[in-house]
């Protein structure tokens, strides 16, 4: 029996169409935008200005407070402007153009091939130099990383658990970074363990790559307290919380942070930008990014320069397809429709899915027949039938009671629903005005 | 760029499900005892049934399009399943102008007047048959006759009538003439409602709807199994009196009620838990009216009682939730 999370979870048809493409390193644009808020936390504060040149690797933005982070050039070249321009989020942010000229890399960075694994710094200087590069969660919710290695007062943690998982349709960026990039990702998980003071970790992979994890399997024989655990192929299986018990059985209590049950969660990608950061002194400013859809001509993984336009990512894989009617940032679960091909590749773009004009559209709207599956599917145990009507009727101190902040969104009840409701649209203005009384209620 | 994009919030996929396809797999999870029921009682089965369902799905859409003067819905295949559940649960012989108005009070007060699919509290087809049942007593039990294959006789009683009739007399239930025997209730050789006979065609129907995933096994099992434990305590204290549980299981309504009318979506509870509190209370009602109520049947009123009680369980009775205490 395959290890999987207790409650709830959908399967919905997993489209992996670019999983056999290796990753290419996509040309670099002729200019980028990149916003200083790529993170969870305070954003960025630009410390370039017009005119300035700069290098790739370079800081162009520097990390405001304790949760936030450095953002780094990701090109070479002049900077042309600091303004708004819509990221992923539809609204204007404040970021940095730069028109780019050749490719000059700070010295200090070290481009070699070679796979450098032992590993000289101590645990606090590992976590300064993660903190410096400014390495985020790679899995789409981009946490510093930083801030998550050294746990709160009084919490200790016991295990690391590496999330291979990619349990949302059609992306495969994680997929290939774990086949093409295992003994850096081994080397960075290491470094990782050496921080937070683990002896343990355990890389969870859907079932679905058995290749990944015959891999990686094969490479944690030769290195200590690292083992490798096939999960069921079950969204949300990446969720966090989802994957800690899956693997450990342990529950995060409602409201707390893994650290409560002696987790902390980190992706591939991220111990793959970790190992670039220590080992061999490369910031975070590219990444893999899947490009995909059952449109596409070349459903494929770029490695990505971070503030590369969406457009850019198009024409690599073989351009607009004519009856695009939704462009997704992230995964058809739970990524964002962009509005426009300007918006840039960010730290938490894992992938871009263009979906055909009749796969865009929702269906009508019916009645609820009350089938309960939405109860079901929920795999944090909540009632989503109910926490709609709560947020639709603005219901907001039972929708508390019901617990509409434990929602992951992970959008399975949505997704399962047969009148086809809008369950997850409701539920978030209801968390969002939950959030808010909970707040004003602390001041 | 030159074409507008469909914005929206995640999810962007949809499951391949919808209301319809749920409605339309419990219409083919009721074929085969609707089949049978035509073998037993022959056309007047299949003419109840044309006429209840087109009643029911012509009353909703005239309510809904003259009286509430909304976008009639009819093609989700509700009030079809409503039509046939409500051919299920009366005789074969019934006249065709009752059967119209246990269609109206089905679809007219027990769903419509709620405002409709997915509101209504009681189930609309024991609205129906509950509602006829009181208005006419005797064209509603008048049983068309059967042949019995274990006993040489022309029953038009049903087994559980029968065995009510001859308690309050004092016949022990050994001496009970032309009581079907385990086999022919299992196989449907009996007389009833005309949906209810064959419990082995209900429980194929029941198996078909649990691998579809439309119900779960919840509501039919804690009801049986209720069924079984409660009557089989009085069964082992006087075998005479209380007939076996397992009769209880085959006879009358009880196997339709559980896999079809208890298991309704939109009237029973949302979750496991309160689901199995749901089915334990239909149980213990339906046997207590058996034995000790006045009519020989319970498991309308039962499911309809316990309909009642499913808003409550809704509200008291909530799912595990992850990482709560």
């Amino acid at each position: 029996m395959l290890k999987t999370f207790k409650i709830g979870g959908v399967h919905p048809p997993e489209n992996k169409l670019s999983k056999d493409r290796k990753i290419e390193v996509l040309s670099i644009p002729s200019a980028v935008f990149i916003p200083v808020a790529q993170h969870i936390g305070a954003p960025a504060t630009p410390v370039v200005k017009k005119g300035d040149k700069v290098k790739v690797g370079q800081i162009i933005a520097q990390s405001s407070s304790f949760v936030s982070t450095n953002i780094h050039s990701s090109v070479s070249g002049t900077v042309k402007k600091i303004d708004f321009s819509a990221d992923s989020s539809g609204y204007p942010k404040q970021g940095i153009f730069i028109d780019v000229e050749s490719d000059e890399w700070m010295e200090d960075i070290d481009r070699s091939e070679t796979l450098v694994s032992e590993i000289s710094l101590d645990g606090a200087e590992i976590v300064r130099k993660i903190q410096d590069s400014g390495i985020v969660g790679l899995g789409g919710a981009t946490f510093p990383t930083h801030v998550k290695l050294v746990p709160p007062k009084g919490m200790k943690a016991e295990v690391l658990l590496i999330n291979g998982v990619e349990c949302e349709p059609y992306l495969t960026s994680d997929h290939r970074l774990m086949l093409e990039k295992a003994d850096e990702i081994m080397v960075g998980i290491q470094l990782l363990m050496k921080a937070m003071n683990v002896d343990k970790a355990v890389i969870g992979i859907e079932n679905n790559k058995p290749d990944a994890i015959e891999l990686l399997s094969e490479k944690c024989k030769s290195v200590a307290g690292i083992s490798v655990v096939a999960l069921k192929v079950q969204y949300p299986q990446g969720g966090e919380k989802q994957l800690i018990n899956a693997v450990t059985g342990r529950e995060v209590p409602s409201g707390a942070l893994p650290i409560a049950v002696g987790a902390v969660v980190s992706n591939v990608g991220t111990a793959f930008a970790v190992y670039e950061a220590v080992q061999k002194n490369k910031p975070l400013f590219e990444r893999v990014v899947t490009i995909t859809g059952k449109g596409v001509s070349q459903p494929s993984n770029f490695l990505v320069r971070i503030g590369t336009a969406t457009s850019e990512l198009v024409e690599a894989a073989g351009g607009l397809p004519e009856n695009t009617g939704k462009i997704i940032s992230g995964g058809p679960m739970m990524g964002r429709a962009i509005s426009s091909l300007d918006v840039p590749v960010t730290k938490g773009t894992s992938g871009i899915l263009l979906m055909k004009q009749e796969e865009s559209k929702r269906e009508e709207i019916i009645a609820c027949i009350r089938c309960s599956r939405c109860v079901s599917v929920c795999p944090m145990g909540l009632e989503p039938f109910l926490l709609m009507t709560l947020g639709e009727k603005q219901i907001f101190d039972r929708a508390e009671k019901e617990k509409v902040m434990d929602c992951i969104e992970c959008g399975s009840c949505s997704y399962t629903c047969p009148s086809n409701r809008p369950l997850l649209d409701y539920i978030r203005f209801g968390k969002g005005k939950v959030g808010q009384i909970i707040r004003s209620r602390k001041k | 760029m030159s074409k507008l994009l469909t914005v929206s919030p995640s999810p962007h996929v949809h499951s391949s499900d919808s209301t319809q396809k749920i409605m339309y797999r419990v219409i083919y999870a009721m074929i085969p005892a609707l089949a049978w029921s035509v073998f037993m009682f022959g056309v007047d089965a299949l003419r109840v049934t044309l006429i209840a369902v087109a009643a029911c799905v012509a009353f909703e859409y005239l309510i809904q399009k003259y009286l509430m003067k909304v976008t009639p819905s009819v093609t989700d295949g509700s009030a079809i399943i409503t039509g046939i559940l409500l051919a299920f649960n009366v005789p074969s012989s019934l006249p065709w102008w009752i059967i119209l108005i246990g269609a109206l009070a089905s679809m007219g007060i027990g769903k419509l007047s709620f405002g409709g699919l997915g509101s209504n509290i009681f189930n609309p087809a024991l609205v129906g048959r509950v509602f006829l049942l009181l208005s006419f007593p005797v064209q509603m039990t008048s049983w068309p006759g059967i042949k019995l294959a274990s006993v040489d006789a022309v029953s038009a009683a049903t087994p559980l009538a029968l065995i009510k009739e001859s308690v309050k007399n004092g016949v022990p239930i050994s001496k009970i003439q032309g009581l079907p025997d385990l086999t022919d209730m299992a196989l449907g050789m009996n007389a009833g409602s005309l949906g209810e006979v064959s419990a082995f065609l209900l429980v194929l129907g029941g198996i078909y709807m649990i691998w579809k995933k439309v119900i779960t096994w919840h509501i039919p099992v804690s009801i049986l199994a209720t069924v079984l434990v409660f009557s089989g305590i009085f069964w082992m204290i006087n075998p005479e009196m209380y007939v076996n549980p397992v009769y209880h299981i085959m006879a009358g309504g009880l196997m339709l009620g559980a896999v079809f009318m208890a298991t309704d979506m939109v009237t029973s509870p949302m979750n496991p838990k309160a689901q199995i509190i749901y089915g334990i209370g239909i149980g213990l009602i339906t046997i207590n009216i058996r034995m000790f109520g006045a009519y020989p049947e319970g498991i309308s009123f039962a499911i309809l009682i316990m309909n009642a009680v499913t808003p409550l369980l809704n509200y008291y009775i909530k799912p595990k939730r992850f990482g709560g205490q």
